[in-house]
């Protein structure tokens, strides 16, 4: 199976042609905004991080920036720095050009304040938005692609329905040589041991159980039951009792292969096939982390409907509930819920939901694109300081 | 809907009324049984006798425990199911 993708420099595809205005740290966001709304072809993140933070917190704020930087819908960065925060603008930059992408960087402190940034800042990301727009799409293989899996606001349906036939699509993806990631660890609790058994090594699978224990102990921590929390005020309300009823509903959408490797926050996979990221239940750290990662695209299925969207990656929604989707049809790319009704089966959904990322991969756009949702949370790990 | 022989608990396709007689499968046979609560579209009604401290299944599977007597019938919820994991202060 082909699709139409922009291939970059180091040789991976990108399915968006952005130019990317990267803030590194919450002091450069305002900044950042206003560059990129003076610019056709621009994108950018407001964020809250990239100062104050120390170990393993900052290595993966670190991990998170550049690596939105280096994925492959990212045509090229200019990245926007204050001049004096912790994760500086000089060492995300090296970790994107390595990548071969034109990337350039400009500091505020250096600049002499806001209007001389904006202005250079301008200047730049106009020269690289009209070099992107020179490139075209051209044919490449469905190996290339990495689709992050997502759920969120989930019922009793989603297990079910929309889970199982995302399932489907991600057998077809790894199938045609693809990469697909399974991410949410809080959602794994309970499952874990469905998941580990069919981990493609012992290491693997002693490492799904490690990343299940750490998030669990993480949770206890805090001296108080985890309900209303996960499951969230609207899964209970929708009929999902526990985090074990929703971990078992929630890993339907990686539906049967091996499990390759397992990924820290925002790490890119060195194998392709089915891959485990450890992202919070949180949707959009969630899918923030696959996006750093180098997923090119979400499936995201929603039991009770959400608009969220990304500003680098499109995101498909998928609900198995069919009154969400007559609810929310105007957020809501592929209705899963004929499923139900027994108009469906689950294989004949899988099968759409396939075609759908395919032309979503050539360029059609989801529903969040249209609506401009543009969410983005980086996971923390550690105190601000 | 019943998803695994294993389980004890049916998800409601649709609303359903209290007192609704409902014929639900499970592996190769068929159960009937009356509804004893209204029960939401996608929540749980038990399709057996639980007692209290027992395992719930759905997808063959725990899901958490009954923390009281769920009799046939009855609406499976947060107020007589509880999660084994998600609890303060447990250990493993």
């Amino acid at each position: 199976m082909n699709f139409q993708g922009y291939r970059r420099p180091e040789g991976s595809v990108g399915i968006r042609n952005y130019t990317l205005i990267l803030p590194t740290v919450i002091c450069a966001c305002e900044t950042a905004s206003r560059i990129a709304a003076r610019v056709k072809g621009t994108v950018t993140l407001t964020h809250q991080h990239g100062c104050a933070q120390i170990g393993q917190d900052m290595e993966q704020t670190f991990r998170t920036l550049a690596g939105i930087g280096c994925n492959p819908n990212v045509a090229a960065t200019l990245i926007i720095g204050l001049g004096c925060e912790t994760i500086g603008a000089e060492k995300i930059l090296k970790a994107i050009e390595r990548e071969g992408k034109p990337t350039e960087m400009l500091n505020i402190q250096d600049e002499h304040g806001t209007r001389r940034t904006i202005g250079k800042g301008v200047a730049i990301a106009n020269r690289m938005a009209k070099s992107a727009i020179k490139m075209k799409r051209e044919q490449c293989d469905a190996s290339e692609l990495v689709v992050g899996l997502e759920c969120g606001g989930s019922d009793v349906t989603s297990g079910i329905t929309a889970n199982p036939a995302l399932g489907v699509a991600s057998d077809m993806i790894i199938k045609e040589g693809g990469t697909t990631i399974l991410s949410e660890t809080t959602e794994l609790i309970g499952a874990e041991h469905m998941i580990a058994k069919r981990a493609s090594t012992p290491r693997v699978g002693n490492r799904i159980y490690e990343i299940v224990k750490r998030m669990e102990q993480k949770i206890k921590a805090m001296g108080v039951d985890f309900i209303g929390g996960q499951p969230t005020p609207g899964n209970i309300k929708g009929g999902l009792t526990t985090i074990e009823e929703k971990s078992l509903g929630c890993i339907f959408k990686a539906g049967a292969a091996q499990i390759k490797q397992v990924l820290e926050y925002g790490e890119k996979p060195s194998e392709k096939g089915l891959v485990i990221m450890d992202t919070p239940g949180h949707d959009v750290e969630s899918i923030t982390g696959m996006i750093a990662g180098g997923a090119q695209l979400i499936a995201f299925t929603t039991g009770q409907g959400t608009p969220v969207g990304s500003a680098v990656a499109p995101v498909i929604k998928i609900t198995g509930n069919p009154r969400t989707y007559l609810n929310m049809r105007e957020n809501i790319d592929v209705n899963a819920g004929t499923i139900i009704y027994g108009k469906e089966t689950i294989e004949q959904v899988g099968k759409r939901i396939f075609n759908e990322i395919i032309k979503v991969a050539s360029g059609k756009r989801t529903k969040a694109e249209s609506l401009g949702y543009h969410e983005f949370a980086i996971n923390r790990i550690g105190p601000t300081l | 809907m019943v998803l695994h022989s294993r389980d004890n608990v049916a998800i409601a396709l649709t609303d359903i009324e209290a007192g609704t007689l409902v014929r639900v499968k499970v592996g190769d046979q068929n159960i009937e049984l009356i509804v004893k609560q209204q029960i939401p579209f996608a929540h749980k009604f038990a399709i057996g006798n639980i007692e209290e401290g027992q395992p719930v299944y759905r997808y063959g599977e725990i899901i958490g425990r009954a923390v009281k007597p769920i009799r046939v019938g009855q609406h499976v919820h947060t107020h007589n199911l509880e999660s084994v994991r998600g609890k303060a202060g447990q250990q493993q």
